[in-house]
């Protein structure tokens, strides 16, 4: 990649730039099919059937769908609704209570041990905090699964290394902790932890709260860009109306009150001729125009 | 807050053709901070007679959520009683606030217990909790056996870093409160000794009291206790902070094994440094019996040097240094494993770590007891 920092305004053609999208509009053909990808669509991750639940307090159960290759795939709800509990379940962090969870076709909550370790190396998270290693520094944080894994010499890690934290634009921070980070930089610093190995899927918990709409923005077009650079799986838990509407190719709604899927599809689909919920949801409630927020101040 | 209350509230019940309707009359300021009224007396108001109530605030100077939350309260009484509110004569604001208070209804959260259990049943609680504990135990040990076993083949990851920084954060940062309590438990054992061997006139003996005691069992178990309070505690307090922090399920979502990562260098660091400084925690309790005996009950250096040489065997260093290596292992497993175990929130940090001093300590004692008889037993 030939600008790791950032798209510059004047978007230069770039070696394969045919097969690439602009940033933030990675729906072709809008409301056509809601399709990501223009090829026939790879199943990538399937959920079947899946059930969570704590103790006898079921979070969500019914759930089904499929997650195809190269998509960005919205997981949206409410608070409370048991999106992090599906993130978790989906990246073996969390047993489900029934159903399963494939990827590639592969069962992972039936598949051995040494086989689910596999999986999970192909796998890249993003953690709702960050969940940044807070005895070690972010050169630190990201060069622990590509040590461990990849077998490289130091000196090539720590070039692998410089380049992600540029790509998030946190090039040289690579010797601060944790804690002398913002929030917004150490979400940063958790996505390129994430992105260390390169995985086929990026697990994103809620990319954008806690950070201001240029980071948040900026964080999405780097979202996007993975898929298109990378061909990376990309599942975004999330209930930032911008981030949905703007990066999503294909979402799930999970509603709390049914604690189920009401919903399945592209999410601007679902804004313009979706489940009444769910469109209730994108639009914060009412139809456009947003609710007024400047209510004239009482004087009593 | 003045002398008199700041608000003014009279009620008048409606008549001729607003028969049945309580008028409150609502006037003055009605803030937090000038007092409230009590509910009580309206409620008592609201009997058969009265169909709606109404307000009147035309004398109302400044209000906040003070007079919200009365008027709240009369809504929430009217409701039980079927009567009718009109909010027409409040302040627009406060019409708008208390409309959004009242437009998401009140939510049935399940699963959540009303009040303090009984006695029987926290007695009940506290029993199951700790039997399940016992298989969470049981099965944290196994792993832990099974980690240190690849570590024997040689196929434990971890960074040899954090074994580092753990060897000097249990070993020469602890030197200052080893040596401070053995030299008293040393000082102590010298004092009791001299009392007793005074009776056959044997005071001589007091170096293989202080020497044999410190040695062979006091000094492990004295070192354990510090340790355990000071490093048990640490190590479950840091594991919680990262099961909050979520850290800890960023190894396990890398496929990186926990126990090798974080319990292994820490299982490790115990288990050599508590040895050691339960060697060290000895010679200084030594030291100080020698001190007693040649000030305060004059014997000589030397002849204190020779006994003490006499007595110590050994079988009495190889019986101390096993049981600090045990006494390690069982600090770092209890610290570890209540680390592990730790909630997500603060509270539940503070939670493990004294559980974790607790813990040990349970565990050192059970320990000790019991290798003090298989020692006995065989004649070590």
């Amino acid at each position: 990649m030939s600008a790791p920092h950032g798209r510059p305004k004047g978007h230069q053609p770039q070696p394969g730039a045919a097969q690439r999208r602009t940033p933030l509009t990675p729906f072709p053909g809008e409301g056509a099919g809601g399709e990501g990808s223009p090829e026939d669509p790879v199943p990538h991750i399937e959920v079947r059937d899946l059930s969570m639940a704590y103790g006898d307090f079921i979070v969500q159960s019914g759930l089904d769908f499929v997650v195809n290759k190269g998509d960005i795939f919205i997981v949206m709800g409410g608070n409370g609704c048991g999106k992090t509990t599906l993130m978790r379940a989906l990246v073996g962090l969390q047993r489900p209570a029934a159903g399963s969870v494939l990827y590639s076709g592969e069962d992972f909550w039936n598949a051995a041990a040494e086989e689910q370790q596999r999986l999970k190396r192909r796998l890249g998270i993003l953690f709702q905090g960050g969940a940044l290693w807070s005895s070690l520094t972010l050169a630190e944080n990201v060069a622990l699964p590509i040590a461990e894994y990849s077998g490289l010499p130091p000196a090539r890690v720590d070039e692998l290394v410089a380049f992600k934290l540029a790509l998030v634009g946190l090039a040289g921070c690579e010797d601060l902790y944790p804690a002398e980070l913002s929030g917004g930089m150490r979400k940063r610093a958790g996505l390129a932890r994430a992105i260390a190995l390169d995985p086929d899927i990026l697990v994103i918990d809620e990319p954008s709260s806690g950070l201001d709409p240029l980071t948040a923005r900026r964080l999405d077009e780097l979202i996007v860009e993975l898929r298109d650079s990378l061909g990376t799986t990309i599942v975004v838990v999330t209930h930032e109306l911008a981030s949905i509407l703007s990066i999503g190719n294909n979402s799930i709604y999970l509603d709390s009150e049914s604690r189920s899927m009401i919903a399945t599809g592209h999410p601007q689909d679902a804004l313009k001729n979706g489940h009444p919920k769910v469109r209730h949801f994108l639009t914060r409630g009412g139809e456009a125009p947003p609710p007024r927020l400047n209510v004239p101040a009482e004087t009593p | 807050m003045g002398g008199a209350a700041a608000w003014r509230l009279a009620l008048r019940p409606g008549e001729a053709d607003s028969r049945g309707i309580l008028f409150v009359g609502l006037g003055g300021r009605w803030r937090i901070d000038q007092g409230l009224p009590e509910a009580e007396v309206l409620r008592d108001k609201l009997d058969a007679s009265v169909r709606q109530v109404s307000f009147d605030a035309g004398e109302l100077t400044e209000w906040d959520s003070g007079l919200l939350s009365f008027v709240a309260g009369i809504y929430k009484a009217c409701a039980e009683r079927g009567i009718a509110v009109d909010g027409g004569g409040l302040p627009p604001g406060a019409q708008r606030l208390l409309a959004m208070a009242r437009a998401i209804p009140e939510q049935k959260v399940s699963g959540r217990s009303t009040g303090t259990p009984g006695l029987f049943a926290q007695a009940g609680i506290a029993t199951l909790e700790f039997v399940r504990g016992v298989p969470q135990m049981l099965g944290f040990l196994g792993e832990v056996t099974l980690s240190l076993l690849r570590l024997v083949s040689g196929r434990a990851r971890f960074r040899a870093r954090d074994l580092w920084l753990e060897i000097e954060e249990v070993g020469p940062r602890a030197l200052p409160i080893v040596s401070v309590i053995s030299f008293l438990v040393g000082l102590i054992l010298a004092y009791l000794g001299a009392d007793q061997l005074k009776l056959v006139g044997a005071q001589i003996f007091i170096a293989d009291l202080v020497a044999i005691g410190m040695v062979r069992e006091v000094g492990a178990l004295m070192t354990g206790i510090i340790i355990a309070g000071r490093t048990g505690a640490a190590f479950a307090a840091q594991l919680g902070t990262m099961q909050v922090n979520e850290e800890i399920d960023a190894y396990k979502a890398l496929g990186i094994s926990t126990i090798d990562f974080l319990v292994l260098p820490r299982m490790l660091a115990l288990m050599l440094m508590v040895p050691l400084l339960t060697l060290y925690s000895g010679f200084i309790g030594m030291l100080a019996g020698l001190l007693v005996s040649v000030t305060i009950f004059d014997i000589g250096v030397f002849e204190y040097y020779t006994e003490t040489l006499r007595a110590l065997e050994f079988k009495q260093f190889a019986v101390g240094l096993s049981k600090g290596t045990v006494y390690g292992a069982m600090i770092a497993f209890a610290g570890c494993l209540r680390g592990m175990q730790c909630g997500r929130s603060a509270e539940a940090v503070g939670h493990a770590a004294t559980s974790a001093v607790v813990t040990a300590i349970l565990l050192i004692t059970i320990a000790a007891s019991i290798m003090t008889i298989v020692y006995y037993q065989l004649g070590i």
